[in-house]
């Protein structure tokens, strides 16, 4: 079972990927929620970083999915998903699972007249469709993650261990590609 | 390739299942912030405080907005009167990510909506029913909100304009193909809209609500109605306690199912905003543009 992160943001367009893939899924809204169950992997979705990282101390669900994450369990963060488990916000003081050795910039596209599709290379799967709204990119990774794809020289797709990150939204679009990828490493 | 519609029906998708709050300075709007809103709207004055005043009300100080711009990380929307490009061209140009062609304030063309196409901004534009919903759409809004009864406190009239919304949306998906020609005709919209309605048995784009929002129970509601996030104008900052409340609001809406978190969630809000009812008002906003 993939547990969705259900705060706020885009989660149901990640569970009707999962769906589309035949994988199982399941809304993450309350610490009850991953309380002894078997968890395959997680998804952080897209919103607004400020109000799910909020949400998640306010409502008691940050500790238990920080274990789970720091304890191996695969984990798929697109956009405020990937500012949530970065170690370093270079314009945000915030700091929230502190998983990936990364350093992002929230916004860095800036407003929303920036917000772009495009379409570039995704390492092991070739070309894939992208959209990026009010986006973020990684501005610098540390030695143990690999990065999967870039787009104009900015690093917009990596891996460390069990997380792997988007600073794009490929549940916004058709190709189910990049899901598929994450549910391999759940399921291998 | 950039295909802009679609991005700005994106945006609106990253902000669904959150809370939308007016704000008139750069302090207001970092207190939403803080508890946790999803996007402000800038404005000069709150609806209660526009409906007090009376006399013409128009777009923000773009300075102004500026100002709450530079203030916050979230998305910043603002409003411009029902049919008037030109302000909505001011507000492209200073880079706003949401504009709201209101209702609340006072409409520049008695006819024509502003055609949305044009635009590369993002709108969204309040509706009362399904037909005014479609109509918004098929002129270019990427995002619907019920119209409410905007500065009042009162939820009557978004319940009434969701649960009409939602039950013109099942009559379309019950229908037999051969009758959406006709339905497109009474809804006074394209054809193509009712097909994707009769299809997919929702709008082809996210629809929050808006007007009248005044207490985490109102929120909840809704959300059960069939919101997929809520704009509070008045209900915030015409409250005793504007932080407290606003927080209660952004949690209402993510677990608005679940009436032991939001009986919590409502207990000391100190007092919310006043409120005048419906049938004491003079002004239904509600009733400007369809």
């Amino acid at each position: 079972m993939i547990g969705v992160l259900a705060l706020q943001g885009g989660f149901i367009e990640h569970i009707d990927m999962l769906k589309r893939l035949g994988a199982d899924s399941f809304e993450i809204r309350k610490e009850q929620d991953i309380h002894n169950k078997k968890i395959d992997g997680i998804i952080l979705p897209g919103g607004e970083s400020t109000v799910i990282g909020k949400l998640l101390k306010e409502i008691g669900l940050f500790d238990g999915l920080k274990k789970l994450i720091d304890d191996g369990t695969p984990v798929f963060g697109t956009c405020a998903g990937l500012i949530l488990l970065a170690k370093k916000i270079e314009n945000d003081d915030n700091v929230w699972f502190n998983a990936m050795d990364i350093c992002v910039k929230r916004n860095a596209y800036g407003r929303q007249l920036g917000s772009f599709n495009t379409i570039a290379d995704f390492e092991n799967i070739g070309k894939v469709p992208m959209t990026f709204i009010r986006a973020p990119y990684i501005t610098k990774a540390g030695d143990n993650v690999r990065v999967l794809a870039k787009y104009k020289d900015k690093i917009i797709a990596a891996e460390q261990n069990n997380i792997l990150v988007t600073a794009f939204h490929p549940e916004l679009t058709d190709d189910l590609r990049v899901h598929e990828y994450f549910l391999k490493k759940c399921f291998k | 390739m950039n295909n802009r519609y679609e991005l700005n029906k994106n945006l609106a998708q990253m902000l669904k299942g959150g809370v939308i709050m007016d704000v008139t300075t750069p302090q207001q709007a970092e207190i939403a912030q803080e508890a946790g809103a999803c996007a402000v709207m800038a404005l000069e004055r709150i609806p209660a405080d526009i409906r007090a005043a009376g006399g013409v009300s128009r777009m923000s100080d773009p300075k102004m907005i500026k100002g709450i711009q530079n203030s916050v990380s979230i998305p910043v929307m603002a409003k411009v009167r029902i049919g008037h490009f030109a302000e909505a061209q001011i507000l492209q140009a200073i880079q706003i990510d949401y504009i709201d062609e209101s209702e609340v304030l006072s409409p520049a063309d008695d006819v024509f909506h502003i055609d949305k196409t044009k635009f590369d901004v993002p709108f969204v534009c309040g509706a009362k029913d399904l037909g005014e919903a479609l109509r918004r759409i098929s002129e270019g809004a990427s995002m619907i909100r019920t119209k409410g009864e905007p500065g009042t406190g009162d939820i009557v009239q978004a319940v009434r304009h969701m649960r009409l919304i939602s039950q013109q949306i099942r009559c379309i998906a019950s229908q037999r193909e051969d009758e959406l020609y006709n339905s497109a005709k009474e809804l006074q919209v394209p054809y193509e809209l009712v097909k994707y309605v009769h299809d997919n048995a929702k709008l082809p784009v996210v629809n929050f609500a808006a007007g009248g929002v005044a207490t985490p129970a109102d929120a909840a509601l809704m959300m059960q109605l069939g919101a997929e996030g809520v704009f509070v104008g008045s209900g915030i900052f015409k409250s005793g306690n504007p932080a407290k409340r606003a927080q209660a609001i952004v949690k209402a809406v993510t677990n608005y199912n679940d009436p032991y978190i939001i009986a919590q969630l409502s207990e000391d809000l100190g007092p919310a905003m006043v409120g005048i009812n419906e049938q004491e008002i003079n002004l239904l906003m509600a009733e400007r543009g369809k």
